[in-house]
């Protein structure tokens, strides 16, 4: 039905992407990153976020403020713009919008695990979660010792499952091993996600299937480079690859066989969308890498909304709303420990 | 331009609401130790429009930032303590005449104290109350759990004695001899087995089962049962649904997982004996405990109270003066410091009326803050245009807001609003003539204005906060549309023999009432309005429609022309001669040589009696002028008459579209030659170079531009006048359509239910009519005609001079704190 989803699109989806649209408006400008960059005290930037959409979360937050909580209100708000709209959805916008939460789901489970493994309260690791990936009987994580009751007790239940097939092994949980469960169900979740919207079509599939190729593609270079160094075979790394976007097939083969960032940088600039990033980064170094990374998909994301009726902006909204949560939890960091000159090495402008 | 304008305005009496207030920019340099109580002073009278002079900063960057961040923190204590009453059930009185004398720095102080008190009093009730829900729960569990240890146990005796009676008869050689083994084992085994009780929320209850089932393989006896109401969590502080467990197991391994799950699902687990006799001492024990603690309670509750009592008492001054400071800084924050940092200079404007009072303001402030010198007032000379600031009263100010929904008034324009006042309601009355449904929308706008006092203090409905805001526009649309009645004579539709009986009757018996052929004129005219003998009559309809139509063409060419006349009142204000010589005056040929006539020849048609035929005269003025009128001659000459008018109007148009285009490139051209000679002048230099160089900036001459403009502006003049006229028609319309509806209602509800001559029918149709009478003729009516009305003025009224793009005068107040906060 490619080209003609325009007429229909309205009915069930124009609502809430009028919404998302008004909230995308309501975004950080760089006018507003420009003055909290030159606050002095965390409670500036509490004044200057209270005129922005920000404020009914925060005004009443007394006086000496943390990053934290700072942080924590800023979540809250998406997670309740998020709430909002998964209610007012329809099939199949809502099954999108919850796969934008599995990432977060992933990222907890790992995160509870890996702190019961350290012996960390169960009650302390709850409230690090990220509010978007929780799910009923997460808290129960706790109880597993290995991968296979962690599938059998408590995720066999949540939209993960599936992606556990490839996982499941009875060997005692380490640090090592989740890390790998981590990437095999990261890539599940991108391979799922990439086919549920090829099966949505036209205009979403279009630009859903550039955004996660390019997430994909992010992963497999992070995966490298973490990798370089360890324990893993080239075999298994291989393995942790998604199946799709820009470096696949062949982009893996030669990732799989790097031995250093140079190497990396060497496939990488075949490909040309990639080279910009690369360029920008002098030899051996990696550390600008995120950064890099970040700002090209920003730039992705915020393109994602030049085009009408499709899903790809609620998975833009959210990224984007994350990365200006991550942007102000940085700037916060800064001004609370007094590394001013530091504020520009991390904060990603959008638009 | 504008400052000359006082002395231009002379021709008219002086009238506040048809020019806006002269403004001027004023400078004041204030002492810094001063401004705080200046601005406060200022902000009493709220006579002056501060201008931003640090809108580059950002808000933290300024002055009084730290003040600003004080006045937030103590708004959000104040919001904590509102919150907290409203929590407790107390709603903060609403008097504000005392005028508190604490200062901000004590206040500041006090607060936090407060705060801090109010916290510890919190916590402290809380953990009381954590502690006193725990109670409650274990009581619930000891209750609960004691009953399935009951239940359990007469089973397991019944079981036994069953056993033992099936036993007893039949003693045979199939009975297991080692039946007494088996429970001894039994027994042996259930000493290993441990068990836990508590409660889990009722929502996760399936969830907790299944994960247990899967924790332990199956090897768990799991008894719940619910609890008939919900009770408060001891660590969410909130009511929820519950279930009691009791869960069986064996083994450590297995206690430790439960346990964790227990943890992981919230479900709060309680010690619980397995003998009988403890668990009853328990139970006493706990009741005991729970009675001690609810007194406790009670006591920090009433504690809390008194706290918030007294909190409550002071927590509107409190409230206003937080509000007041914030504001004053707000306000401070716009005026730019001064290098020496010894004084603030502020910008604004303020009416010339009001610069008594300011200077005033300004001394009284020096005086009472001991400052050593007093603040300087000096007003500005500028090119800006000032805000437009109108002095209304409670009376004009709604139909001052019908005129500015539109659009702002430029500075000092004419403002329709004037007429407005008087024009409005009488359209509505137009399309809206029923003396009836007149009074019935007299008495509710009678309401709302007896009611003012107490309405305007209290927040309002979106809908009934309009009606109510607009409830003097409502009283003059309902006394006029009484007035319209009268003369339409309609009364929910039925005409009355009000002023005289109708000077119409029957020439003999036999002629029917649907029609006007036997009727014969036997007294005088009626005296007002519209007799009711066309009532009902076959010709009525084209009788009004008539009348109504003429009406609404003399009604609409009359507001026409007092909208160019308008015109001519501010081109003479603003000195602007081209536009009433090029302008005004073809205007005025053009609109009334086609449909002033028109209008004549109406009014000679009512006054002659004359049966001409007015389409005809006006379509063939224009198709064959020269042609004979014949029948359709209303008066003498009348043909050469109407070759004059059709002659001037033609030469009108090109009269309007062309010189003027003309003559402003002339006078462009002459100030530009002039220009260039101006810096030589000597001493003004200063002066002269500012005003050729403002000029300059904001018109960069474009011949073509300028006379696309006129043209454009000729077009919709030329048409306009045709398609405006006919607009007035809508007057006649809606009056037609409110008229023929109200007349369904009332004979096709009302007369048939009546024709029934059954009581319930009779009822029936009355609530039905007044249901249609309210619902339709009333609400709807009134806003379609309401709407109807406003776009008359609006856009046939307005267009003729209003140019609507000024902005608006928002002094800084105190007054309006209020309003803008909530």
């Amino acid at each position: 039905m490619y080209g003609f989803e325009a007429m229909t699109f309205n009915i069930h989806g124009g609502y809430l992407e009028a919404i998302v649209r008004g909230h995308r408006s309501g975004l950080l400008t760089a006018a507003d990153y420009n003055n909290l960059c030159q606050c002095e005290t965390l409670d500036d930037i509490k004044m200057h976020l209270t005129a922005t959409e920000y404020g009914p979360y925060l005004q009443n937050e007394p006086s000496p403020l943390h990053t934290t909580t700072i942080v924590e209100k800023c979540t809250l708000k998406l997670v309740d713009e998020y709430k909002h709209m998964l209610c007012q959805a329809t099939e199949p916008l809502s099954t999108f919008l919850e796969y934008i939460t599995y990432g977060h789901m992933i990222d907890n489970v790992v995160l509870i695990v890996t702190g019961t493994l350290h012996e960390r309260d169960v009650q302390e690791l709850l409230e690090k979660c990220h509010p978007l990936g929780m799910f009923d009987s997460i808290a129960t994580l706790a109880v597993a010792q290995n991968m296979r009751e962690l599938y059998r007790l408590v995720l066999v239940d949540t939209p993960l499952a599936p992606y556990f097939s490839e996982c499941i092994t009875s060997e005692d949980l380490d640090d090592m091993n989740i890390e790998i469960m981590r990437n095999t169900l990261y890539k599940a979740y991108l391979e799922d996600f990439y086919q549920f919207c090829q099966k949505l079509g036209g205009a979403t599939a279009e630009i859903m299937s550039d955004l996660l190729a390019f997430e994909a593609d992010r992963r497999a270079v992070n995966i490298t480079i973490n990798s370089i160094g360890t324990e893993l075979t080239r075999d298994d790394r291989r393995k942790l690859y998604s199946s799709f976007g820009l470096l696949y097939p062949y982009g893996h083969e030669e990732l799989a066989i790097c031995e250093d960032i140079d190497q990396v940088r060497a496939v990488m600039e075949k490909y040309p969308p990639y080279q910009p990033i690369f360029s920008k980064l002098s030899y051996g170094e990696s550390q600008m890498l995120d950064k890099a990374f970040y700002e090209e998909e920003v730039k992705r994301l915020c393109l994602s909304f030049e085009q009408q009726f499709h899903y790809a902006v609620f998975f833009a909204y959210m990224r984007l709303k994350e990365q200006e949560i991550r942007n102000l939890m940085w700037i916060s960091e800064c001004v609370a420990q007094n590394q001013k000159s530091r504020v520009h090495d991390s904060v990603v402008f959008i638009f | 331009m504008a400052d000359h304008g006082g002395g231009g305005g002379g021709c008219c009496p002086p009238m506040d609401l048809f020019r806006s207030e002269p403004m001027h920019l004023v400078q004041i340099i204030i002492p810094i130790e001063s401004a705080h109580l200046t601005a406060s002073y200022l902000g009493d009278i709220g006579l002056i429009q501060f201008k931003d002079l640090n809108a580059e900063k950002s808000p933290f960057q300024r002055t009084y930032a730290g003040q600003i961040k004080r006045c937030g923190e103590m708004a959000r204590k104040l919001r904590y303590f509102k919150d907290q009453m409203s929590k407790a059930g107390l709603t903060p009185p609403v008097k504000t005449e005392a005028k508190c004398d604490i200062s901000l720095d004590d206040l500041e102080v006090k607060l936090g104290d407060l705060e801090a008190e109010l916290i510890e009093i919190n916590a402290n009730s809380e953990k009381l109350q954590r502690g006193y829900n725990e109670l409650v729960e274990y009581k619930l569990v000891l209750q609960k759990a004691g009953e399935f240890f009951k239940a359990a146990h007469t089973s397991a005796v019944a079981q036994h004695r069953e056993a033992v009676s099936e036993q007893a008869p039949e003693e045979s050689l199939e009975t297991p001899l080692l039946t007494d083994q088996d429970s001894k084992t039994d027994q042996g085994k259930q000493v290993k087995l441990g068990f836990l009780a508590g409660l889990v929320p009722k929502a996760k209850a399936v969830a907790f089962e299944r994960i247990l089932f899967r924790a332990t393989r199956g090897n768990v006896f799991l008894k719940q049962a619910a609890l008939e109401e919900a009770v408060v969590d001891p660590s969410l502080g909130e009511k929820v649904e519950k279930n009691v467990f009791l869960v069986f197991f064996s083994g450590e391994r297995a206690k430790s997982k439960i346990l964790k799950i227990c943890e992981a699902f919230g479900a709060n687990r309680y010690p619980f004996a397995e003998d009988l006799s403890k668990q009853e001492q328990s139970i006493t024990e706990v009741s005991g405990r729970l009675s001690e603690l609810k007194t406790t309670i009670d006591a920090g509750l009433l504690h809390r109270g008194n706290l918030l009592q007294t909190i409550g008492e002071q927590y509107e001054q409190w409230n206003l003066l937080v509000r007041r400071e914030k504001a004053i800084y707000h306000t401070l924050n716009m005026l730019s410091i001064d290098v020496t940092k010894k004084c603030l200079v502020a910008e604004g404007w303020s009416p010339i009326y009001a610069t008594e009072e300011i200077q005033d303001a300004l001394e009284r402030a020096a005086i009472d803050s001991n400052s050593q010198v007093g603040a300087i007032f000096q007003v500005l000379h500028t090119k800006e245009l000032p805000p437009t600031f109108f002095r209304t009263n409670k009376f004009t100010d709604s139909f001052q807001t019908i005129v500015d929904a539109y659009g702002v008034a430029k500075y000092q324009e004419a403002n329709p609003g004037v007429y407005t006042v008087v024009t409005f309601p009488f359209l509505f009355a137009v399309m809206f003539g029923d003396w009836g449904h007149g009074i019935c929308l007299l008495l509710a706008t009678l309401f709302l204005i007896f009611k003012e006092k107490k309405y305007s203090t209290q927040k309002l409905g979106d809908i009934m906060e309009m009606t109510f805001g607009g409830r003097y526009v409502i009283l003059l649309m309902s006394l006029f549309s009484i007035y319209t009645g009268l003369i339409y004579n309609e009364f929910f539709s039925v005409p009355f023999e009000l002023f005289s009986p109708s000077a119409y009757a029957c020439r003999d018996a036999a002629c029917s009432e649907a029609t006007t052929i036997g009727l014969i004129k036997v007294r005088d005219t009626y005296p007002f309005g519209v007799d009711p003998a066309w009532h009902g009559s076959r010709s009525e309809l084209p009788f009004l429609n008539s009348l109504k139509m003429k009406m609404s063409i003399l009604i609409g060419v009359v507001q026409m022309n007092l909208g160019i006349i308008m015109s001519f009142f501010n081109a003479l204000y603003f000195r602007n001669p081209v536009n009433i010589w090029f302008q005004f005056i073809p205007q005025m040929i053009f609109l009334n040589g086609l449909f002033g006539y028109l209008s004549v020849l109406i009014i000679v048609k009512w006054c002659t009696g004359s049966k001409a035929d007015l389409y005809h005269v006006m379509i063939y003025m224009f198709l064959s002028p020269t042609d004979e009128l014949g029948e359709n001659q209303l008066f003498a000459n009348q043909k050469t008459v109407q070759l004059v008018l059709l002659l001037l109007s033609l030469i009108a148009v090109p009269w309007m579209l062309l010189p003027k285009p003309f003559i402003l490139k002339a006078q462009h051209n002459r100030t530009h030659q002039g220009q260039s000679y101006t810096p030589l002048e000597g001493e003004d230099e200063s002066l002269q170079v500012e005003t050729p160089h403002d000029s300059h900036d904001h018109e960069e001459f474009e011949f073509s531009e300028v006379f696309v403009h006129q043209l454009i502006h000729t077009i919709e003049f030329v048409l306009g006048a045709v398609s405006n006229t006919a607009s007035y028609l809508r007057l006649w319309a809606l009056s037609l359509a409110h008229s023929e509806l109200s007349t369904v209602f009332y004979e096709k509800v009302l007369l048939l239910a009546w024709g029934y001559n059954n009581i319930i029918i009779l009822i029936v149709g009355i609530i039905v009519f007044i249901f249609a009478t309210v619902g339709v003729l009333l609400v709807m009516e009134t806003l379609s005609a309401f709407l109807h009305a406003l776009r008359l003025h609006w856009v046939e009224f307005q267009n003729k001079f209003y140019e609507g793009d000024g902005y608006k005068f928002h002094p800084f107040s105190f007054a309006s704190l209020g309003d803008e906060d909530e």
